[in-house]
């Protein structure tokens, strides 16, 4: 959906699906494992892993969608200087997702697709992908 | 033909067997992606689960999409001009933890090319409201417009 919006930059993929990734954006694709609140370990294993990429590519602005692993890439990006950009899914009409309240308070700016999720503070709408 | 979907995850039972007893009247196959439900269907072609290219086909053979309340297969069959009938799963019967799916429909419900039916019982009506929009130019989101410029001004400048 925000293809033509990254077309004009070198941009990176980090998916925790690889047959999606393959399927959207073959030869740029890193995967990450999946994890969630209930499972420490993967979320540890996840927070290396997410380090050791971002770390790497040193990217200029990291965006994400979420989940965990969307926010663990936000974090080490804002740790390593780049501009940090939260997206919420839109999937989340009712409230703002676990990691999108962690991110709202990590990432630089952080977008809801539902205008009343909006805060007007650190939680903004500017859009949604439908 | 019709594509029914529940997502690779979860079952929605309800779903596949009241889309199975509708089948034969559809004057159309239907083919459903069943998740890990324990229905065997047995008017439709049924697959427990499909590879991301395997259901791309499907989606672009299909007339139709019925779903559960998933936002990946609404964007999906927007994308690419489908309309789309959503059935949301709901807490109390164990189809899913939340009543977010309930929430999402709400939202969705009166967009361009996506209809919802609550209820098993509306989904014939809804089939058919949905069948007339076939082939309808899906209408142009200006929403995803502003939200592309809101993030092309963010790379570029750090304010959305």
């Amino acid at each position: 959906m925000l293809r033509e919006t990254f077309g004009r930059y070198d941009t990176r993929f980090a998916t925790t699906d690889m047959a999606i990734g393959a399927q959207h954006a073959a030869g740029s694709v890193s995967t990450l494992p999946d994890c969630n609140k209930d499972r420490p370990f993967d979320a540890l294993m996840c927070l290396i892993k997410a380090a050791s990429l971002v770390l790497r590519l040193r990217p200029h602005v990291v965006i994400s969608t979420g989940a965990a692993p969307g926010f663990f890439c936000i974090l080490w990006g804002r740790i390593a200087g780049a501009k940090t950009l939260w997206i919420d899914s839109i999937a989340n009409a009712e409230k703002l997702s676990l990691s999108g309240k962690l991110a709202k308070h990590t990432a630089h700016q952080c977008l809801t697709q539902w205008e009343h999720l909006a805060d007007g503070r650190k939680v903004a709408f500017r859009g949604a992908v439908l | 033909m019709i594509l029914v979907t529940v997502g690779m995850q979860l079952g929605f039972d309800r779903l596949i067997a009241a889309m199975d007893t509708l089948a034969p009247q559809l004057g159309t196959p239907v083919i459903a992606q069943t998740g890990a439900g324990n229905l065997q269907p047995v008017n439709m072609e049924a697959h427990p689960s499909l590879q991301p290219d395997e259901f791309q086909d499907l989606m672009e053979r299909c007339k139709l999409v019925v779903s559960h309340a998933g936002i990946g297969t609404v964007l999906n069959a927007q994308r690419i001009g489908r309309p789309i009938i959503l059935m949301p799963r709901r807490a109390n019967l164990g189809e899913h933890r939340s009543d977010h799916q309930m929430a999402t429909c709400a939202q969705l419900e009166n967009r361009s090319g996506i209809f919802v039916a609550w209820e098993v019982g509306q989904l014939g009506e809804k089939i058919t409201q949905a069948m007339a929009y076939v082939g309808a130019v899906p209408a142009h989101s200006t929403s995803a417009d502003d939200l592309r410029a809101s993030v092309a001004r963010f790379i570029e400048t750090g304010c959305l």
